[in-house]
């Protein structure tokens, strides 16, 4: 057999041995989530707030963290998106790609971006102690505001990067403004701006360490901005923390919940980034 | 979506034949324009692309630019509609009129409207990410014509002009990147007419399509020369041969020669003209 052939299969053999790791991985995290969740989940679990002693075996649940894990991230996201989205139209369409700022403004991005949450949260915090605030629902979507924010940057900034520079030739013919110029740029790049959504949904509503310094964790539902606010990652971290394996087990109808919220987010995703797909120009 | 689709239907099936006038914003003046560039220079950067041009564009005529390769044909193409500004370090001197109206010195409001008097046929065709209906009515929309139904008369008369109404009419709200390469073209050139131009610039227009298609575009080009002032850009000797009226052949940036195609083609004044009419470089 030919070299180059055998070097083709072998290459074939690693690629597909690499699915099959990433599959096997994701797959065991599910098996065990659903098993070890189903297996504790009760309606009184996800439908009520934590009663009396609940994290060490008493009666309740955790929809406080459920509802205040959901406020974060639409919150979040949307703010995210609204910060974000300017900046990338703007390195795009008003700058040119040898542009000096545009250069700094996406390597800044690129720090922020490998910057850990912790760091987000520590730095949130002082900044409170400093301004007199305490732990708020608003602290924690700040903090994750700022944590998203250079994802869904760089994300959606790399998708618009490869934008088909014929397009913007073709609205300019037209007599269009770059402002108007953008509403096909934003056509063109919806898909991106769904998978950079989707990665910052992922990446906030699984955050542990940036809420824990600027949301603080409350038994109650959040019912304003100045209150602190539960999130489910602190509340599984909380649960699993306990010396009972029954508290222990439920940090898992906790982690399947929060599994739910992620693969309908996702799917939801999928949905609209095909439906924005169709008229894509390739 | 169901009442989309019964205005849709009603659209369809009302008279085709009444008799179209274009929106009184689009009319044409009553007396054709000419494009006429005296003492004009571009720079990119250090790089001198384009030098002394001094040229009158005649109107209802399809004017030819032959020339080889990096002589600087697509950057005069593009400077009649100004998109050589969309690149970097762009330097002009000189003056291009359209009319009256001076193209290169022209404010920022003043250049939206030039651009909608002069058409662009792209080299590869560019479907917005929109609908086939859509497509069409873009430039209407920005230029302000919102009135569905005016809109509608309007696609519907400039895909019957291009010749893609029957092979269409079934499905306008398909994504326009589903049509084939050919039909994309004739889509895009429905799209530059809609805003009723005075000129039309082509850009190779042809170069990417197939045989027929090509041939089907040319023909086109020929039918609509009676209403609008066409200038191409055209790689293809032969094609200049058939449908040129006028030619402009540029090498290295200057204007060797300039005149009926007649003329240019079987009596070629200067020395290089012959020679690249011979083949002798391209």
């Amino acid at each position: 057999m030919k070299k180059s052939i055998v070097m083709e299969k072998i290459s074939k053999g690693f690629m597909i041995a690499s699915i099959v790791v990433v599959f096997i991985m994701v797959a065991s995290i599910i098996y065990t989530i659903f098993k070890r969740g189903f297996g504790c989940i009760t309606w009184e679990m996800v439908s009520s707030v934590p009663k009396g002693g609940f994290y060490i075996g008493g009666e309740g649940g955790f929809l406080n963290a459920t509802v205040g894990s959901v406020y974060i991230v639409l919150a979040s996201t949307v703010i995210g998106l609204i910060i974000s989205i300017p900046i990338v139209f703007y390195l795009n369409v008003f700058k040119s790609q040898k542009s000096r700022l545009a250069y700094w403004v996406r390597l800044a991005f690129d720090i922020l971006y490998g910057i850990p949450s912790i760091v987000y949260g520590a730095f949130a915090f002082s900044l409170m102690i400093y301004m007199g605030v305490r732990t708020s629902l608003l602290g924690g979507i700040i903090v994750i505001t700022l944590l998203i924010i250079p994802i869904l940057m760089r994300s959606m900034d790399e998708v618009a990067k490869n934008f088909p520079h014929d397009l913007l030739e073709a609205s300019f013919s037209l007599g269009a403004t770059r402002l108007e110029t953008i509403g096909i740029v934003l056509r063109q790049i919806a898909p991106g701006i769904a998978t950079a959504t989707l990665l910052s949904v992922g990446r906030a509503i699984g955050d542990a360490a940036g809420v824990m310094f600027t949301a603080g964790f409350s038994d109650s539902i959040p019912t304003s901005l100045s209150q602190p606010a539960a999130t489910l990652p602190l509340s599984i971290f909380f649960q699993l923390s306990a010396p009972q394996a029954e508290v222990q087990n439920r940090a898992y109808a906790a982690a399947l919940v929060l599994t739910i919220i992620v693969l309908v987010i996702s799917l939801l995703g999928r949905f609209i980034t095909n439906r924005f797909s169709k008229h894509k120009l390739n | 979506m169901w009442f989309k689709n019964l205005f849709l239907r009603k659209f369809l099936a009302s008279d085709c034949n009444e008799a179209f006038v274009p929106d009184a914003k689009f009319k044409h003046p009553d007396k054709a324009a000419e494009i006429k560039v005296e003492d004009f220079n571009l720079w990119f950067g250090d790089a001198h692309i384009l030098k002394n041009i001094n040229v009158a564009i005649p109107p209802n005529k399809i004017t030819c630019i032959i020339g080889p390769s990096g002589c600087g044909k697509t950057t005069l193409l593009k400077s009649f509609n100004r998109l050589v500004d969309l690149s970097e370090n762009v330097k002009m001197t000189g003056s291009i009129r359209l009319g009256d109206e001076d193209i290169v010195n022209c404010s920022a409001s003043e250049l939206v409207e030039l651009r909608r008097k002069i058409g662009l046929v792209p080299q590869r065709p560019t479907p917005l990410p929109m609908s086939i209906m859509a497509n069409v009515a873009y430039g209407c929309k920005i230029h302000g014509l919102r009135r569905i139904r005016e809109n509608r008369r309007i696609v519907r008369h400039y895909l019957k002009v291009v010749g893609l109404w029957n092979e269409v009419k079934d499905r306008l709200r398909s994504p326009a990147v589903k049509l084939s390469i050919g039909q994309q073209q004739r889509l895009c050139l429905a799209r530059s007419l809609a805003v009723e131009p005075e000129f039309i610039l082509a850009d190779e227009a042809t170069s990417a399509l197939d045989p027929v298609s090509s041939r089907t575009v040319e023909d086109l080009f020929v039918k609509l020369k009676e209403q609008y002032s066409i200038i191409m850009v055209t790689h293809t000797l032969r094609q200049a041969m058939r449908i040129a009226d006028y030619v402009i052949f540029i090498y290295l940036g200057e204007i060797i020669e300039v005149g009926d195609a007649k003329e240019v083609f079987h009596n070629p004044k200067h020395e290089l003209t012959k020679k690249y009419l011979e083949g002798a470089f391209s």
